[in-house]
């Protein structure tokens, strides 16, 4: 249990490191605002008072000195700077490794004292350490037993001087409400004749009933100042662990009530109710009992049968966590139904059945909702990889001298949590390059005309079915020459080829392409583009890159929403289905013999006026039999150039739901993976850029 | 407005700890260093609670808690005293006194501030 404990306070806690450090960096550009002030003070406040609750002593007592230091910040009496910042940035690192080492070996005790030592250096004062790590007040006994929820009856006599001790009983009364549900009966019989009133005395008493899951102790600590001079008396009166059917209607009656209470005796209840009426109406009337004691044994009977109730409802909790592998097996289980449903929509199609095909239709839209919504349930905003970059960029800055803003923009935009996942190398690399390669130093912008800040702008949005996610920086841009040089000197291209500009910037995502002047630790590394360009295309997503010399670089990558479902484009081949990415598909024409034989052996096309090459997948996976008369090109835009691929027949849309093809098929080239048909036969689906990559491959 | 609250307490890192915590919780605080100076600040401030330690020269808390009560103006206001564990006879001796409560050292700001809560409301 204490583990379970544990585990979510550290979740919490990184959460709390995740939010100081974003707020650390905000507070680094706006030193006054006291609520960021405020809020790093909460977070490290948290940290440290839940840490010591679950045993992270040594988090507790790190924490607590860098929240004497934010206390005076505070409190106005620290003011928030550069040095301020970078320690309590290095503190916060510490913590997380503390919380990451929690389980295993611990931190080296003597890390933190070196930043302790310069807070309180900054703080200018000597922070006095705690002389001895205050203790929980003894604990008595053994460990309570897990206290249930229950429903007690509580009678508070006050003594008569108890206003004189400095207690107000209402307070008490107010700390039993926060306890749980609770009704509370005032007994103001006992009040003398005004002339025998004495101001300072209490004459009230009051009967509570308290439903509540905090146990009797938790009731008697409520008392612990007065328990001595009052008569406090606590009963369990109904237990609501186990619930019964039918029993949110019978509580005890009236009579028992009073009789338990012993606000009346047995004579008297029997008396009363040989009487055959209503027993309080009757108890009253002939005054064995008062109708406030009445009133208040109706209160319980009310209560007990109200909790009773409410407890056959079911506790909706506003907001739970779920293990990931569960969506992921409702995400497979939808996708499953998908295609049982397409089966059904053609079995109802073929037969013509006007019920049947009813039916289907209802069941296809509900497929649809299901399927969004347990996608949904997967998407996360890419904000909090936004706010991880942040730092990056600070830090390599820093390192290179450089002046660099980051600004954001989108971060609400929704992805698949293992999209976001695997993006978050991809773009670190490229944002990396950003700073590296595209802001120049100070004095080079300012020679520039350019402001001395640089600025990369990091923007996510949605388009179609897809995120576009842009990192745009105001640096020098691409040096189109050196590039050309390169590719050259590397043989990628041929000294005197045409490349377009949108091509030669595509080069540079070639394997072992860089053109940085000098390896430095934040790029160049040898893993280059290239890299990123892969990671990119096994999300099934894209990149380009635009740039102006001097002006800056944009590079944009646009990924899938989800990878479990997607929009594509069924065609055939003789017997066989393929699915191509819808996305990537432009428009479909005809291929005749004719412009097949007018090509002269060239794969080329002629689509309104330009020449498209193509790739014809029959030749390609050796399906055999006839070529039809009239072939389909599906033209589609791969890599930013329009490529086009033969098929014998182009069927039409279709929702595809993406299965892996298992380890031994997993090398394959030019296939991404398979889909079950509505008729329950596999199609494949084409990976376009692989399938463009091999065929210019071959090229002579 | 903000609720007064006086320390009491001639041990500064204590008045310094319990008068930080108040003033984080949103209370205003009155420190006083003996059961004397208490006292004389207590006849001209008026506060809404008295935290005091029991051993403290000049005056002790005892004594404040007795003359403290003798003042129209804390006749019915909470008096928290700080008590360790092994003063239990003293503790009785404080209620006898009037004091409200008590708060045993050492102690957390959490636990003080949750019976500054309880007596205060």
């Amino acid at each position: 249990m204490i583990d379970v404990h544990r585990q979510a306070f550290k979740e919490e806690a990184y959460e709390l490191l995740a939010e100081l450090e974003s707020s650390l960096l905000e507070l680094e550009e706006t030193p006054e605002d006291m609520d960021l002030i405020s809020r790093v003070f909460r977070a490290m406040h948290t940290i440290k008072g839940s840490g010591s609750m679950f045993g992270f002593d040594d988090v507790a007592r790190f924490t607590h000195e860098v929240e004497t230091i934010f206390d005076l910040v505070r409190n106005g009496k620290l003011a928030v700077s550069k040095r301020l910042i970078n320690l309590t940035l290095d503190a916060r690192d510490l913590i997380k490794s503390m919380l990451d080492a929690a389980d295993g070996e611990p931190v080296d005790p003597s890390a933190g004292s070196g930043i302790v030592a310069s807070l309180r250096e900054l703080s200018g004062q000597v922070v006095q350490a705690p002389a001895e790590e205050a203790k929980p007040a003894k604990e008595e006994g053994a460990p309570f037993p897990a206290a249930k929820h229950a429903t007690y009856r509580i009678r508070f006599i006050p003594a008569r001087e108890i206003f004189s001790a400095g207690v107000n009983p209402l307070n008490l009364l107010a700390e039993l409400k926060t306890l749980g549900t609770c009704n509370v009966i005032a007994h103001t019989a006992g009040f003398p004749q005004l002339y025998e009133l004495e101001a300072e005395s209490c004459y009230v008493y009051w009967d509570v009933i308290l439903t509540t899951d905090q146990g009797e102790n938790a009731i008697r600590d409520v008392f612990i100042f007065v328990e001595d001079d009052c008569e406090i008396r606590i009963e369990r009166i109904a237990e609501h662990d186990k619930f019964q059917e039918g029993e949110a209607n019978e509580y005890k009656k009236l009579g028992e009530i009073l009789l338990e209470r012993g606000d009346i005796t047995l004579e008297e209840m029997q008396q009363v109710l040989s009487q055959q009426q209503r027993f309080g109406t009757l108890a009253v009337a002939r005054g064995v009992v008062s109708q406030t004691k009445v009133i208040s044994a109706l209160v319980e009977q009310k209560q007990v049968k109200d909790v009773r109730a409410e407890k056959q409802q079911a506790e909706a909790a506003s907001s739970i966590r779920v293990p990931a592998e569960r969506l992921d097996l409702l995400v497979n289980l939808v996708g499953e139904l998908v295609t049982v449903q397409a089966r059904l929509s053609q079995t109802a199609s073929v037969r013509g059945d006007a019920d049947l095909t009813a039916i289907a239709e209802e069941v296809e839209r509900l497929t649809a909702e299901l399927r969004d919504s347990a996608l949904g349930i997967r998407m996360l905003p890419i904000g909090s990889t936004f706010s991880k970059f942040k730092r990056l960029v600070r830090d390599l800055s820093a390192e290179l001298g450089k002046e660099i803003e980051m600004t954001t923009e989108g971060a609400e935009t929704e992805l698949d949590k293992t999209v976001i996942e695997r993006l978050n190398d991809p773009l670190v690399h490229l944002i990396r390059n950003s700073i590296d390669h595209g802001i120049e130093l100070p004095e080079l912008r300012v020679a520039c005309g350019k402001p001395r800040h640089g600025t990369v702008h990091l923007a996510a949005v949605h388009s179609g079915a897809s995120v576009l996610i842009t990192i745009a920086d105001d640096g020098a841009g691409l040096d189109q020459e050196a590039i050309r040089a390169k590719a050259v000197e590397r043989g990628l291209i041929a000294p005197n080829a045409e490349v377009s500009q949108k091509e030669l910037f595509g080069l540079i995502m070639a394997p072992g392409f860089s053109t940085a002047k000098k390896v430095s630790s934040v790029s160049g590394r040898g893993v280059g583009m290239d890299v990123v360009k892969k990671a990119i295309e096994l999300l099934r997503g894209s990149i380009e890159i635009d740039s102006v010399r001097g002006k800056g670089t944009t590079m944009t990558v646009r990924i899938p929403l989800t990878l479990a479902i997607i929009e594509s484009l069924l065609v055939r081949i003789g017997a066989d289905a393929f699915i191509l990415p819808l996305a990537l598909v432009d428009e479909c024409v005809e291929l005749t013999r004719e412009d097949v034989a007018g090509a002269h052996g060239r794969n080329l096309v002629r689509v309104r006026e330009r020449l498209v090459p193509y790739i014809p997948l029959r030749e390609r996976f050796e399906i055999k039999g006839e070529r039809p008369e009239i072939e389909q090109v599906v033209i589609t835009e791969v890599n930013g150039q329009r490529v086009g691929f033969v098929v014998d027949q182009v069927v039409g849309e279709h929702q595809t739901v993406i299965k892996s093809l298992g380890r031994a098929y997993r090398g394959v080239q030019g296939i991404s993976g398979a889909t079950i048909l509505g008729d329950g036969a596999v199609a494949l689906i084409l990976d376009l850029p692989q399938l463009v990559l091999a065929a210019e491959a071959e090229e002579p | 407005m903000a609720k007064v609250i006086m320390t009491a307490d001639d041990s500064a890192s204590v008045r310094q700890m319990v008068s930080f915590t108040l003033k984080q919780g949103g209370y205003d605080v009155v420190e006083a260093v003996d059961g004397k100076d208490a006292l004389q600040k207590l006849s001209t401030t008026k506060v809404d609670m008295l935290i005091t330690d029991l051993n403290m020269p000049n005056l002790d808390g005892i004594g404040l808690i007795k003359g403290a009560r003798a003042l129209a103006s804390c006749k019915f206001i909470p008096i928290v005293m700080l008590t360790t564990e092994s003063q239990d006879g003293r503790k009785q001796e404080g209620k006898a006194a009037g004091a409200t409560g008590w708060i045993v050292k050492p102690f957390k700001p959490e636990q003080l501030m949750a019976v500054v809560k309880k007596v205060l409301g």
